[in-house]
């Protein structure tokens, strides 16, 4: 088993990122740090369009993640409807 | 904000392959091989460029919107800073010397960056890879630029700011990262993407700025965070940029893999030498701290790495060879710079202090198994002189390793009360190295690295001629204002005054 992360800035942009990512992705576990918010799971991670939509109340283009994003671990697969991190292990 | 988003009439797929691979074509009067004269001699070989992969399809267009919108956020916060008094907000001055670390040994490799991915953006033949390097090259001449700016929010309350440009050049401790960035530049552009894109930043990148950010947070520095923080949001891409030229020089020829693997071994040494500094900066600078180096090299070192080499794994490739003692270093390393720049800090732009009795508690707990056994007698014999009336001063100049060029304070492999110290004999000269890692990257290109400008000859060169006093002014420092320790600066003096003005309003 590996890891793959995600961080973000800890804002009202990215709390409906985060809600979304943990109503998807069971084993995801969240970890709070001075002014950042990183998420972990085992070996990949997925962040939906459609359920950040529901969260946020509006449309929401995976892009925008750009702006708040701080860091990852894991190789990136993004289309228009999901963003997926994982390891090949 | 909530305006509700267009729906792009062209999905991220085909909007990406329309705006970056659309715009290459084929030379029509000129050979492919005079137009990109670059990309074959370090002999990596690659049979077909339009496999370059970039996952994150981000198109020049949706980049130019999404940095504008990072900068308004950037710049709105730092006006927000000098507004409120935010150089007053800070825990105490103590940290000011993390953020002058910082500033001056980092920020001028935004800028190194900046120049070096433009220009491999120019040598690397597909498209996909120029697009890519382009956008790079102008996220870090924007890091460079916002943490520039940075400097004057301090510049005008505190001493050690004034000589950013003079010090990145000349003093001695910066040489360490410009070393760095000048020997990726001078290497051709797959070694450059594997050492910056791929060493430092995706492996070593998170240890630099995720914890050091957060403790620039947790301390109050509203415009550090900032920028930190604006340049970590282009770090992801970044990293992601290392990581397909690592698996495309692998996936193209398997004959890459030697050459590849060689420069993961000196790349992950160097870029782990630097960090040094960000472990001293976490351990001791920090008045109120985030994490342990140790905790951080855990998470971001051993727990990412682990996954990465052992994703690598099924092209061949294997754990750095500077893996081990990488690992047995991160908890001595940060100890033994900080005993260093302590007893050099009449040569610093920027204080040192002996730890408090609370501080060596909590290293104490963070790093159980070495600090009471092998620091805290150091920290308690100078914390002696220094009450005796007699601080510890090293006026002897520190031996620098030639590829480093850190002072060789470190401890041999396996044993922590020998010091590690390398020589080469090359064509009738000795040179000198802090490491096994750090002699065998000479070893290997020797020619290359007796070139090394090192600061220290420069104390004997023309102009300064050996006088101490002249080299202070040479590098910007001004002696007893810039430099020594904490407690008797006037950074701590001004700091407590204007903290003591503002609470009794």
């Amino acid at each position: 088993m590996s890891t793959v992360f995600i961080a973000f800035q800890a804002n009202e942009e990215t709390r409906p990122i985060v809600e979304a990512i943990l109503e998807d992705n069971p084993g995801a576990e969240v970890e709070q740090q001075p002014a950042m918010v990183r998420v972990s799971a085992p070996d990949s991670l997925t962040i939906n369009r459609a359920t950040v939509e529901e969260h946020v109340g509006r449309t929401f283009d995976l892009q925008e993640m750009h702006i708040n994003l701080i860091t990852l671990s894991g190789h990136v697969d993004e289309d228009d409807d999901r963003f997926t991190l994982s390891w090949n292990s | 904000m909530d305006m509700p988003t267009k729906q792009p009439k062209l999905g991220i797929k085909e909007r990406y392959s329309l705006l970056t691979r659309d715009l290459g074509w084929e030379p029509s009067y000129q050979p492919r091989e005079r137009i990109f004269p670059y990309s074959t001699y370090e002999g990596i070989k690659i049979h077909d460029w339009d496999k370059w992969e970039d996952p994150f399809r981000l198109t020049m267009d949706a980049y130019w919107k999404y940095q504008a919108e990072k900068e308004r956020k950037f710049y709105a916060i730092v006006d927000a800073h000098t507004q409120n008094n935010g150089h007053l907000n800070i825990t105490d001055a103590r940290y000011l010397t993390a953020l002058k670390l910082f500033l001056q040994a980092i920020s001028p490799g935004e800028y190194a960056a900046h120049k070096g991915f433009a220009r491999i953006g120019r040598e690397f033949e597909g498209v996909g890879a120029q697009i890519a390097c382009q956008m790079q090259s102008l996220d870090e001449i924007r890091h460079a630029q916002t943490q520039i700016h940075a400097i004057s929010n301090y510049n005008r309350f505190y001493e050690g700011f004034h000589a950013f440009a003079q010090q990145r050049d000349r003093i001695w401790y910066t040489s360490v990262p410009r070393s760095f960035f000048d020997d990726a530049m001078s290497g051709g552009p797959f070694e450059f993407i594997t050492a910056i894109g791929f060493a430092f930043e995706y492996v070593l990148t998170n240890l630099l700025f995720v914890p050091f950010m957060s403790g620039a947070a947790y301390n109050g520095d509203m415009a550090t965070v900032t920028f930190g923080f604006s340049a970590q949001s282009d770090e992801a891409r970044h990293m992601t940029l290392g990581l397909e030229a690592i698996k495309f020089m692998l996936e193209q020829d398997p004959d890459n893999l030697p050459i590849v693997q060689k420069w993961l071994d000196k790349w992950f040494w160097r870029g782990l030498r630097i960090l040094t500094l960000v472990g001293a900066m976490m351990d001791y600078m920090l008045p109120k701290r985030v994490m342990s180096w140790k905790e951080a090299w855990q998470i971001y070192g051993i727990e990412n790495g682990t996954a990465l080499f052992r994703d690598l794994a099924r092209y061949g490739v294997r754990v750095p060879t500077g893996w081990d003692e990488a690992c047995e270093s991160a908890d001595h390393a940060s100890h033994q710079l900080m005993l260093g720049l302590y007893q050099w800090s009449f040569g610093t732009s920027f204080h040192a202090w002996i730890p408090s009795d609370e501080d060596m508690d909590w290293l104490s707990a963070k790093y159980p198994d070495t600090f009471d056994r092998y620091y805290r007698p150091r920290w308690e014999h100078i914390k002696k002189m220094d009450a005796a009336g007699t601080p510890y001063q090293n006026v002897g100049l520190a031996q620098l390793c030639n590829v480093c060029q850190l002072p060789a304070v470190f401890t041999e492999p396996g044993d922590p009360t020998r010091h590690c110290h390398r020589e080469v004999d090359y064509e009738g000269e000795k040179y000198h190295f802090c490491s096994d890692g750090c002699r065998d990257i000479f070893n290997d290109e020797p020619e290359k690295y007796v070139q090394s400008w090192l600061p220290m000859p420069m104390l004997f060169a023309e102009p300064n001629f050996g006088d101490v006093g002249k080299w202070m002014d040479w590098v910007g420092l001004v002696p007893g204002q810039d430099n020594g320790d904490y407690a008797m600066s006037q950074d701590k003096a001004r700091f407590e005054a204007w903290k003591r003005q503002t609470a009794s309003v």
